[in-house]
């Protein structure tokens, strides 16, 4: 198993830059999520590592060794790819037979079948082996593509998006034996999403990657609790984090002279209590309290129905917020309401830069 | 309403069938022509108006591989009693087999030259084939500078007629002693076919996700074995379509096969004509030797129709 590390890695296509002095550390045994927009140089990074893109700085380490020099065969890393990419005119068998009979490996046709048996066996696609690829489901084919990367005992697993194209259903299954299937094999994985709940679940890790930058790395705990930036604040979470300016002076934050005014005494604003300035204020949905004897006051503005929950946007001015509360609530559209804000769980972004000043560092 | 629409309907399908039935007509009586003109005795050939029914024969073939003179005279009625099943025939027609000292008939060029067609064309298609894959394959998956322009430099070989090159052509041949051979013919016709073997595959192949070759790279395989294991499995119909085409190029080819050999390596397209001169013109078999020289060409198209119609629709459309 492997530990990979990137260091400084840039990478232009063209003009474009893709990825820029990007510096990653991925431990031995660890499921890593990169999760960031379309764009923002998830698959270049997977692609680097896999060989099939060389960088044009920055060196790439597998397991301490710079593996920049090596072909894509010989960095012994398995790749499974958003689009299927199962052979077209093989069998499943043969699919899964294909990157044993690689000459790198040299292997006899037992220890062949048998890691296919046992390959199978594991992504419970027995009953498939002698099918033609084209003769299978969305579902079959990504657990035939997985398998093909599992057969041959790789360094480290790279997925890109491998669940995108699944139904939400078959999504959610794959996604738990996915993070099983890791458990069990004790693998270093690479997993880039798109998709946060997707990262929140399956990552020990997650890496959030904005324009081929790496704005944020920890556990999802962190990242939803600790966002570094306005970025990471509304691209994790649904719906997503409440963001608006304020302005602080003299103990509060004005966000609506008279209407919407924030003091600044609550646990997590207390250490800007002498702050002056322009700042976004962020509130996530759950921190957005109704309660009759709350200090703010809104309209209900519109309600979605979520089945567990409700999702209520308040309007206070021309201020929209969305509040999450239990599906149970009795609501009626356009009436006033009052609400407190959880001041153990607000943030507070520097208005130009985005960084959180509360927990940046 | 409805009556009339379906009456103009009705006329207008009326005359669609009787243009479809014209232009068969017109493109299959040549055809007809010179496959009947094959089968028919020297006498019949040329009579107006044609001789649509007559009794076939296999004579013309019997004369086509064979070389024969005009009899003066009676046949001797000993000769005749003798004489194989096939030498009668000729005897039939008023003339007799040209044979050497020991007696036996000498062979007509024809043969060779088929033989010629074949090696030079199949050579040739192979080789263009594979090399514009190779080609084609490079310029699909790899960026490089100027990567259009010689896209468009290789098409632009193709821009000229190929006439305006021939003696150009015929001295740089004469001049490192390529003329009349096999392999002078076989580059010829490759680079013709090449420019457009290229163009063809890179359609094809751009029609190939290349994750399946990089999944193969990952999966520890070299790129040229990922070529020969993954895209050209997956391009088998290209290859089909552009080597039926370049085999068509190549057996037609008549200018330069014509110019450029005279006896070793001479190809069938100008060796048929060639018979008109000497002597009687017999038409049944210059015929006989066309229909022959039809067939492979016929037979092959036949059986990779599906192939071409996909090749024509799908890998010179797009883009």
């Amino acid at each position: 198993m492997a530990q990979i590390k990137l260091e400084n890695i840039s990478k232009k296509f063209g003009r474009q830059t893709a990825l820029s002095d990007l510096n990653l550390d991925i431990a031995d045994g660890e499921f890593f999520v990169l999760l960031g927009p379309t764009g923002a140089g998830k698959t270049t990074t997977l692609r680097l590592i896999a060989g099939l893109d060389a960088p044009n700085a920055g060196t790439i380490n597998i397991n301490g060794e710079n593996v920049n020099e090596y072909s894509a065969a010989e960095r012994d890393v398995a790749l499974v790819f958003q689009y299927y990419s199962l052979y077209p005119h093989y069998t499943v068998r043969q699919n899964l037979e294909f990157p044993l009979r690689s000459k790198v490996r040299r292997l006899t046709e037992q220890d062949i079948s048998a890691s296919v048996a046992r390959a199978a066996k594991t992504l419970r696609i027995e009953h498939l082996l002698e099918r033609k690829t084209d003769k299978l489901s969305g579902g079959e084919m990504q657990r035939v593509s997985i398998g093909r990367a599992i057969v041959r005992e790789p360094r480290a697993f790279l997925m890109d998006e491998p669940l995108s194209n699944l139904d939400a259903k078959l999504r959610e299954i794959l996604r738990a034996e996915l993070k099983d299937l890791q458990m069990k094999l004790g693998a270093t994985f690479l997993y880039v999403a798109h998709d946060q709940v997707e990262a929140m679940s399956m990552g020990d890790k997650i890496g959030i990657l904005c324009d081929g930058h790496l704005v944020q790395v920890g556990s999802s705990q962190d990242i939803y609790n600790r966002p570094r930036d306005t970025f990471v604040a509304t691209f994790v979470g649904s719906p997503a984090m409440n963001l608006f300016d304020a302005t602080l002076s003299n103990g509060k934050a004005v966000v609506i002279p008279g209407s919407l005014e924030i003091p600044t005494s609550g646990e997590a604003m207390n250490h800007l209590r002498e702050r002056a300035g322009k700042v976004k204020i962020g509130v996530r949905s759950e921190d957005i309290l109704l309660d009759s004897s709350g200090p703010l006051e809104g309209r209900i503005h519109g309600v979605e129905n979520h089945g567990v929950e409700k999702v209520v946007t308040l309007r206070v001015g021309e201020l929209l917020l969305r509040a999450t509360v239990p599906a149970r609530t009795v609501l009626e559209l356009d009436s006033p309401i009052r609400f407190a804000f959880n001041d153990k769980k607000l943030h507070c972004f520097d208005a130009a830069s985005g960084q959180n000043l509360i927990f940046g560092d | 309403m409805a009556a009339v629409t379906s009456k103009g309907q009705r006329l207008w399908n009326r005359m669609l069938v009787a243009t479809v039935f014209v232009l068969v007509i017109v493109f299959l009586a040549p055809l007809y022509w010179i496959s009947s003109t094959a089968f028919k005795p020297r006498s019949l050939a040329t009579t107006v108006p044609p001789t649509v029914v007559f009794e076939p024969e296999i004579t013309p073939f019997i004369k086509l591989f064979t070389r024969r003179v005009q009899m003066r005279g009676e046949v001797d009625p000993e000769v005749y009693e003798e004489a194989e099943w096939y030498e009668k025939r000729v005897l039939d027609a008023g003339e007799r087999f040209i044979k050497d000292a020991d007696g036996n008939i000498e062979s007509s060029g024809y043969w060779s030259r088929f033989l010629n067609s074949i090696i030079i064309a199949v050579t040739s298609t192979f080789l263009a084939v594979a090399m514009g894959t190779l080609t084609a394959y490079g310029f699909s998956r790899f960026r490089m500078p100027g990567e259009n322009d010689w896209l468009f430099f290789i098409l632009s070989t193709r821009m000229l007629p190929p006439v305006v090159v021939a003696i150009p052509m015929f001295l740089m041949y004469r001049a490192v002693g390529l003329v009349d051979t096999h392999v002078g013919l076989i580059i010829l016709y490759t680079a013709f076919n090449l420019s457009f073997s290229v163009w063809l595959m890179k359609g094809f192949i751009d029609e190939i996700p290349t994750e399946y070759e990089e999944a193969a790279l990952v999966d520890g395989y070299t790129r040229m074995e990922a070529f020969f294991k993954i895209v050209v499995p997956q391009t088998a119909t290209g290859v089909a379509a552009t080597a039926v085409f370049c085999f068509i190029t190549a057996w037609n080819e008549y200018a330069f096969a014509l110019m450029m050999t005279n006896s070793k390596a001479q190809t069938a397209p100008p060796y048929i004509p060639s018979q008109l001169g000497s002597g009687i013109t017999d038409w049944t078999v210059i015929a006989s030797g066309t229909f022959l020289f039809l067939l492979p060409v016929a037979v092959f198209t036949f059986l990779l129709r599906k192939h071409l119609l996909r090749g024509v629709t799908f890998g010179a459309i797009r883009k």
